[in-house]
């Protein structure tokens, strides 16, 4: 019996660890990355369809912009990824490089009992005062006077923030800096600021379903996490006075202004564009890598990026509702990876 | 007696001797290995934390600012957040686990006992990040919708304690943390209790019901005292594991670094915002003041626990001259 039992316990172990060696989840030769949660989806899909198409995977753990920024200056990933572009000044600090990989929206969503999808209209001034607790009721006269046929309950207002370092928190006060003088001197603009009033929640998916779970509370989420749970958004009015509700043609209405030749580093922040169908809180979120890099997976990194780029990858974007970047900015950033980065002295740039 | 008889007894003495010696080695090293890892902990928290402390020195403690863009932070916020959580926790765990280690020591009927018991110890099985994902899904939706706004309607306008019932109904924030550490909790508190109660000795409170005592009366007279070292050693037990519980609460506790008044609030403690934050603090400022709140927290347990030794300490010296 006993002997039996013992036999049978190696058996089943050796199975296992066979099962175990066999299985090739994470390999040695995955590319590795980490940042924003805002593209995190595209990068997801990407990754998939690489593998299928090459073998090569890639590891992408969506932890946040800063602690992307944070994981490329310590060199434990290969590229970070992030949506607060970095200044040429802190670029040359840590000797790193950035480009815009994709292009997408920030949108106010919503979670008020009687509203749907696209009925609430709000501006930018009044969603800075909604998060420096200036306003604080849904019947507030200021939402009222933008919305003078809805039916708007006396309901507390819940501002739902990120609590975590994040790229989008950056559009999302970069855009209400702009609008509104006493929100950029009380709160400032950055990935991680301090909120006055309000709840954290921690990624993307943290603040969608904080906004799905809590009556009357109100958020920033990335365009796709609103079109794949069907939230409540809300159309915003632009510089131009315009209301727009946020679409794929909005942010590229916004992204159509922006002059990347003409600015060191790629250093773009797209929100709050001209145009009459711009969206407002619009942005492209960031590849980081070092100049001078050590790490045997670039070449690998870029082919992939390559990929991600060519018309392989870009109708992946578009199902997802993402912006590709415009051809003739790859062609831009292209040429700053033959032109900046080298591994071990040596351009990777064209693959040979 | 012959010498071939004596010898190997001699050898033999030395072998044990040796092996008695290695042992008494291998043991002082165990627990000397702990210390050294103690001590390790400190020390790295104190070095990780040193640049926050000197910029900021007694200010961290008695500041509740905390501005990444500025570069300000106090820790004043987290830890009132740790201490009411943990405070609501106990109030609500400690009669609680009284109330369940009675009844299956008193008046359980007896083939109950065992399943019963089994299922309270069950919870403590319960990973901690279910709670924080079952406190936001199940418990959240229901304080927000029913509770809350009752507390809010029944002790808002009192006149001292309705500060602390005041606000909008969130669901989430410091009450609904401490919540679902009280659950968390209870297993742990309530099997001491209930160990120590059934250590009771049988003579002592048939004694007592042999001159007319009622059942509670030798629950609360008898059994109780003789316990008091037990009961506090698990409540502490329980303190302990709330004051450093962290992805439970992180879900349900509300993100926010603020004190306000009331316990509908949002707010955070010093494990929350460390799990939060960490990863993606940039800037030697930021990441040592997370440091330097761990540190907070290292000391915090470390105080409570020797506080509640030296008070267990002094109820002994005086149980014996009883």
């Amino acid at each position: 019996m006993r002997q039996f039992f013992v036999r049978s316990m190696v058996a089943l172990g050796t199975l296992g660890l066979l099962g175990a060696l066999s299985a090739g989840s994470a390999r040695a030769d995955d590319i590795s990355g980490a940042g924003a949660t805002f593209p995190y989806p595209v990068y997801a899909k990407w990754a998939e369809a690489y593998r299928r198409q090459t073998g090569i995977g890639l590891n992408y753990q969506s932890i946040g912009s800063g602690g992307g920024i944070k994981q490329i200056e310590a060199s434990t990933v290969t590229f970070g990824a992030s949506d607060m572009p970095l200044t040429a000044q802190v670029l040359q600090q840590n000797g790193l490089m950035q480009w815009p990989m994709i292009i997408g929206g920030a949108i106010p969503v919503v979670n008020i009992p009687g509203i749907s999808p696209g009925q609430m209209l709000l501006d930018g001034p009044t969603i800075a005062a909604i998060y420096m607790g200036d306003i604080t009721r849904w019947n507030d006269p200021a939402i009222r006077k933008l919305n003078p046929t809805l039916k708007l309950p006396k309901l507390d207002i819940a501002p739902v923030y990120r609590s975590d370092g994040s790229g989008t928190n950056f559009l999302f006060t970069n855009f209400l800096s702009k609008v509104s003088p006493s929100f950029a001197q009380k709160i400032g603009s950055n990935t991680s600021v301090q909120w006055p009033v309000g709840i954290g929640a921690k990624g993307n998916e943290g603040v969608a379903n904080q906004v799905l779970q809590t009556t009357g509370s109100i958020g920033y989420v990335e365009y796709a996490y609103v079109v794949q749970t069907h939230m409540t958004y809300a159309k915003l009015r632009n510089q131009a006075g315009q209301f727009v509700a946020p679409s794929v043609q909005a942010f590229q209405a916004a992204a159509a202004n922006a002059n990347w030749a003409a600015s060191p580093g790629f250093y773009v922040v797209l929100t709050d564009q001209p145009g009459a169908a711009s969206w407002p809180i619009t942005g492209a979120s960031f590849i980081l890598m070092h100049v001078q890099s050590k790490d045997p997976k670039t070449a690998a990194a870029l082919k992939f990026f390559d990929w991600a780029y060519s018309r392989s990858g870009q109708p992946l974007a578009e199902q997802l509702d993402y912006v590709p970047i415009p051809a003739a900015v790859v062609k831009l950033v292209q040429a700053s990876w033959s032109r900046s980065l080298k591994v071990n002295g040596q351009a990777v740039w064209p693959a040979k | 007696m012959p010498a071939e008889l004596i010898l190997p007894y001699k050898s033999q003495l030395k072998r044990e001797a040796r092996a008695e010696a290695a042992f008494k080695t291998l043991t002082m090293v165990s627990a000397a290995l702990v210390l050294v890892v103690l001590a390790g902990v400190l020390v790295a928290l104190t070095y990780g934390a040193w640049p926050a402390l000197s910029t900021f020195r007694l200010g961290f403690l008695t500041r509740e600012i905390w501005n990444p863009v500025t570069n300000q932070f106090g820790a004043l916020a987290a830890l009132y957040g740790t201490v009411i959580t943990s405070v609501i926790a106990m109030l609500i765990a400690v009669p609680l686990a009284f109330g369940i280690a009675v009844f299956l020591t008193e008046t359980c009927p007896l083939g109950l006992r065992g399943p019963i018991g089994t299922c309270i110890e069950l919870l403590a099985a319960v990973p901690s990040i279910v709670f924080g994902i079952w406190g936001l899904f199940v418990l959240a939706p229901i304080l927000q919708h029913t509770v809350q706004p009752w507390i809010i309607d029944s002790f808002g306008d009192l006149p001292w304690i309705g500060k602390l019932f005041r606000g909008p109904p969130y669901g989430i924030g410091l009450m609904t943390a401490g919540f679902v550490l009280a659950i968390m909790v209870l297993p742990f508190v309530t099997s001491i209790m209930r160990e120590v109660f059934l250590s009771t000795p049988r003579s002592l409170k048939e004694a007592a019901y042999g001159i007319g005592a009622t059942q509670w009366e030798v629950v609360w007279d008898v059994v109780l005292p003789n316990s008091r070292a037990g009961v506090i050693g698990g409540v502490m037990l329980g303190l302990g594991r709330a004051l450093g519980e962290t992805m439970a609460v992180t879900f349900v506790v509300g993100n926010a670094h603020r004190i306000s008044g009331s316990l509908l609030a949002p707010g955070t403690t010093i494990s929350a915002s460390i799990a939060n934050e960490f990863t993606e603090a940039f800037g030697a400022l930021y990441t040592s003041s997370l440091i330097a709140l761990g540190l907070l927290l290292f000391v915090l347990t470390f105080v409570i626990i020797a506080a509640a030794r030296l008070l267990l300490l002094r109820l002994e010296q005086r149980g014996a001259r009883l």
